[in-house]
């Protein structure tokens, strides 16, 4: 891979991170455990939807600067397979319950935060600018999903057994957050990518916090999925990722001028 | 439902608004949570810069009954309203 590859590549995985999780949280609309949590969930699927917008758009551009004139955005979205996307197997997990749902956010959320803040100081101008503006909005997501997993985990036996089960399902999905690939670790070295590996430490510490106030238990190490450089941001995904597309993708691949 | 999340009124203070405004209602368990759904529900096309919150049981309103006693006296007192005085010329925009 050339360095406008690798720069595309690493794009699409910010890209794809925002996409795939927007949809997931697109399928609460109208099953949302009460009105206000519903409309609350989609605002932060829409935040994440608007985010992957910048983002494919840049890479569209990146892609442009080789092979003018690049995909647009929709053409990234809707007529990749699920081979060329490159988000984190994480944000394909399905719903589940809602506590499964808050589980998932909040472990990417926490990523999330430290990833935008260090991408804010890019030397890529671009990335430091949707990283800064998409930074703001992953502050309020991750207080609303922490407050969630503490009522939760620190709620009635009956809600503390369900969020420890979703963290123990999640938990072999978070090793893929934190590992770097060569193409990866060049952009790193660039000074353009965010150093993943440094943030591991950060994030587990945030993250036994929230447990400790939620008296969730920290699961114990285990197998971790995708984290050597076999992963989502690879390519190889979970056979969520498929179905999830299907539902996504339909209508613009059966009518592939439809417009509003 | 007796289970269901107590009802809170929301009120908000919107970019040039002076005051809070009640803008509707929602339902929360606590005080913390109604804050962080008004943000969602009522203020999406950044509407405000502040939200206040209080249960709907604490409001407590006048009866409907009680308008013609409370608010109809006051229409035969021709001297509470500003009709009778004279204006200066020299006082523009009034």
């Amino acid at each position: 891979m050339n360095a406008n590859a690798q720069l595309f590549d690493y794009v699409l995985r910010l890209a794809d991170n925002g996409l795939v999780l927007a949809q997931r949280l697109g399928e609460w609309v109208g099953k949302g455990p009460v009105l206000e949590e519903d409309i609350a969930s989609t605002n932060v699927g829409l935040d994440l939807l608007g985010q992957a917008r910048l983002w494919l758009a840049y890479a569209g551009e990146i892609e442009g600067r080789e092979a003018p004139p690049g995909r647009t955005e929709d053409e990234l979205a809707f007529l990749r397979d699920s081979g060329a996307f490159r988000n984190l197997l994480i944000v394909e997990q399905p719903n589940g319950h809602y506590g499964d749902t808050i589980a998932r956010q909040f472990l990417f959320d926490q990523w999330h935060v430290l990833v935008l803040a260090e991408l804010a100081g890019s030397r890529d101008a671009r990335i430091a600018g949707i990283a800064a503006k998409a930074e703001k909005e992953a502050r309020y997501h991750i207080e609303r999903s922490t407050d969630w997993l503490v009522r939760l985990g620190d709620g009635t036996a009956e809600s503390r057994a369900r969020m420890q089960c979703a963290i123990d399902a999640l938990w072999m999905y978070t090793g893929e957050m934190f590992a770097v690939d060569a193409a990866e670790r060049a952009l790193i070295d660039a000074g353009i990518a965010a150093d993943v590996a440094a943030l591991e430490g950060p994030w587990t510490a945030a993250v036994r916090s929230a447990f400790a106030e939620a008296t969730l238990d920290v699961p114990a190490d285990g197998w971790m999925q995708g984290a050597r450089a076999r992963g989502g941001k690879q390519g190889v995904h979970t056979e969520h990722l498929s179905r999830l597309l299907a539902e996504m993708q339909i209508l613009p691949r059966s009518w592939p001028e439809a417009r509003w | 439902m007796s289970n269901e999340w107590p009802l809170w009124e929301v009120f908000i203070r919107s970019q040039h608004g002076l005051a809070h405004k009640h803008v509707g209602s929602l339902h929360a368990p606590d005080a913390e949570m109604a804050i962080r759904n008004a943000r969602d529900v009522y203020t999406r096309r950044n509407e405000g810069i502040s939200i206040w919150v209080a249960r709907s049981s604490d409001i407590h309103a006048s009866s409907p009954g009680d308008r013609a006693a409370l608010f109809e006296p006051s229409n035969d007192k021709v001297y509470r309203h500003p009709t009778f005085f004279p204006m200066p010329e020299e006082v523009k925009h009034l």
